[in-house]
């Protein structure tokens, strides 16, 4: 963790700039606005999320964080803006597209039907069955554990109703979840709020998972430590706009508080255009 | 599926590891007491009770309880809250409630009494008008609580009211209709209401060897594909507990005497109908996708609608079976009772509900199992019928059936706050 702070470490060239030369954005938003009435809740706002990339999207409360999950997720539409998948201009304008473009959200509540086990918690609502209607529970059971095996995640037993995991076992059946829905880019809204340091762990740990699956993760969290230890970029949004970019390597936790707070905005300005420069100006 | 699951899916064998580890090898000698009166001992708090109540009830009648003529009279009294609280138990896991099983389930025994002795349809037909009844009422009510988001608990109460006016205006003043219908009284209320003895030993065992069978099938295919298997002890205990329990009721059945001297009466067509109808249920509810999606509805409907289920098909389909199932239950005792009346039972209601959570039915939503609500309607019913047998009035019963309610949701919270405490950190 004190590696990834200290700038001086980031010896290899980082993923990030390594990757923008040579590949599409798993996901590319430009110019996104949102008003809701008079209020600006997005303000011109671009966004870029690569393969095998872990970014995360911090920001003060109301600075327009979850406003622009939700357009991604198809939960909010923008108003305006350009939006690529894998290079391919789409419209997300309901759940449903952004999860058949491989889009998916887990929020903060996780979405898991606390009476049902962790199998019928993967599974629901794509069941697999037999021609008759016959639940095919064997083969679910396998392909939850392989998932579950992938994302290197200890449950006491995958017929443990969820109500009696702990709440990073949780957190990590919701995004189990996900990736048996084919997700490429997965969501995690404040993932390791309300968890103890076992299960912070264990989450970053998960997350760091989903990474060398080669997927792209979006998280929002308000924990700079925990961002620190996971993610490769930093974006900051303020006021509805991305104000800056970090590359964690060769960052401090000082500036980017400083750009989350809009302190010192000389220097976090400065920060900003040239991270932006190495990524080929976005 | 997806691709990160084939990429790293390897062959069967491989599995073995899959599951020693995700799966913690030490799970099942760990839990504790508690936590197996929660999971597979659930009925454990409940079944004793029932035997206290037994056992009370032989002692102070003097030895009438536990004859095979009052056994079997105990399941025949018995078969309309039994089904009644099949019915509302469907509607109980999705968290909703229906306060107008009963009305419904005399109503629609009314309809079918009307159409076939003033109208004289034929008995079949007015049996099939009277449960699609029953289904129509319990769509209306449904549309009402999934479509309008009306509390259910009004919508189903002012049903009640409505229907029981209903049904007096059906009946145009009589108060009770008497059904002369051979057919409809050779269902449950004539001395032929019983099933030959081939297929009061066949069906039960039948079932039986269906459920070890696929039971074994399941055990050898989830060593094939590595999955944690059961050990063979408890794989036999289980097997062997539900043979006793069967083959030991039909036993009693078989060899209850008739009022005729030298016969035996044999298993009731109403039990065959009850336990046919609750196999059915608990198939659909555990073996089925759609039975998934009524305990998800019941656990979290906002994860449920995220999940792409549709719950307001859910909810409609929930009120229309427990309201078609609430139709059977009252054409039963209407063949039962050899008539049908324009007052309803004052207890069905609540000794349907009170069955279901005796049973372990959860009044919140997404927990219960079919088979723990014979146990609750044993409960009932054997209160009501050892105080029939005493010769105490219903003021006692009610008193007590009151108390066994209140002692069983009690023991039901108080083991699931020891349970949730014992639990490790969250």
């Amino acid at each position: 963790m004190a590696e990834s702070i200290n700038p001086s470490v980031g010896g290899k060239p980082s993923t990030v700039s390594g990757r923008a030369a040579t590949e599409q954005p798993r996901l590319l938003m430009r110019g996104i606005n949102k008003s809701f009435g008079a209020v600006r809740a997005l303000t011109n706002v671009d966004f870029e999320v690569y393969d095998g990339e872990v970014v995360g999207l911090v920001g003060d409360n109301g600075a327009g964080k979850s406003t622009l999950i939700k357009t991604i997720a198809g939960v909010g539409p923008a108003d305006d803006g350009e939006v690529f998948v894998a290079g391919e201009p789409v419209k997300i304008t309901s759940p449903q597209i952004a999860s058949r473009l491989g889009i998916e959200t887990v929020y903060q509540d996780l979405a898991l039907c606390d009476n049902l086990d962790v199998v019928s918690n993967l599974f629901l609502g794509r069941e697999h069955h037999t021609p008759f209607g016959v639940l095919s529970e064997i083969e679910m059971e396998r392909q939850g554990l392989n998932v579950l095996r992938t994302l290197d995640v200890k449950i006491p037993s995958i017929r443990a109703t969820v109500a009696a995991l702990s709440g990073g076992q949780r957190q990590s059946i919701a995004v189990a979840k996900t990736i048996l829905r084919n997700a490429k880019l997965i969501l995690l809204d404040e993932p390791t709020a309300a968890l103890g340091v076992a299960q912070t762990k264990q989450v970053l740990n998960l997350i760091l998972r989903l990474r060398e699956q080669g997927l792209a993760v979006v998280v929002i969290s308000h924990n700079l430590a925990d961002v620190f230890e996971v993610v490769d970029r930093v974006i900051v949004m303020r006021l509805g706009k991305r104000v800056a970019t970090f590359d964690v390597k060769s960052t401090t936790a000082e500036k980017v508080v400083a750009a989350i707070t809009g302190a010192e905005f000389g220097e976090m300005l400065q920060t900003s255009t040239a991270t932006n420069g190495t990524e080929g100006g976005q | 599926m997806s691709e990160i699951i084939n990429k790293t899916t390897p062959t069967p064998g491989g599995s073995d590891v899959a599951a020693s580890s995700v799966e913690a090898p030490s799970y099942t000698q760990k839990r504790s007491f508690g936590q197996l009166l929660r999971g597979d001992l659930g009925f454990l708090p409940v079944l004793l009770t029932f035997v206290a109540i037994a056992t009370y009830f032989e002692i102070t009648t003097g030895g009438l309880f536990f004859t095979t003529g009052n056994l079997s009279n105990l399941l025949q009294q018995n078969i309309q809250i039994g089904i009644a609280s099949l019915a509302v138990t469907l509607v109980l896991l999705i968290g909703e409630i229906d306060l107008s099983v009963a009305v419904v389930s005399t109503f629609c025994a009314v309809v079918m009494g009307v159409l076939s002795e003033r109208y004289h349809f034929p008995p079949a037909l007015a049996i099939i008008i009277g449960i699609l009844v029953g289904v129509l009422i319990g769509a209306i009510n449904g549309f009402f609580v999934a479509v309008l988001r009306i509390p259910s608990f009004i919508v189903t109460l002012a049903a009640s009211i409505a229907y029981s006016g209903l049904l007096l205006t059906l009946l145009a003043g009589q108060a009770t209709l008497i059904i002369s219908d051979p057919f409809i009284l050779s269902i449950a209320g004539s001395a032929r209401s019983f099933l030959p003895d081939f297929l009061g030993v066949g069906l039960p065992t039948l079932a039986i060897i269906l459920y070890a069978a696929s039971i074994l099938w399941e055990q050898v295919q989830r060593r094939r594909s590595g999955l944690r298997t059961k050990s063979l002890v408890q794989l036999l205990l289980q097997i062997g507990i539900v043979v006793v329990i069967v083959e030991g009721v039909v036993a009693i059945l078989e060899n209850t005497p008739s009022p005729t001297p030298g016969i035996y009466l044999g298993v009731p067509n109403t039990a065959a109908i009850l336990f046919g109808l609750i196999l059915l249920v608990w198939v659909v509810l555990t073996k089925t996708p759609y039975g998934r999606y009524i305990y998800a509805v019941g656990g979290n409907v906002e994860a449920a609608r995220r999940a792409g289920i549709n719950v307001v098909f859910i909810r409609m389909s929930m009120f229309a079976l427990c309201s078609g199932l609430a139709a059977v239950a009252g054409i039963l005792q209407a063949s039962y009772a050899n008539s049908v009346a324009s007052a309803v039972s004052s207890d069905l209601l609540l000794s349907a509900i009170a069955a279901a959570v005796i049973g372990g039915v959860s009044l919140f939503g997404g927990k219960g199992s079919v088979w723990s609500i014979v146990l609750g309607t044993l409960i009932i019913g054997s209160l009501v019928n050892g105080l029939a047998l005493r010769s105490q009035g219903s003021d006692i019963r009610q008193i007590v059936e009151g108390a066994v309610l209140l002692l069983a949701v009690t023991i039901d919270a108080i083991i699931r706050r020891i349970q949730a405490s014992s639990k490790s950190g969250r």
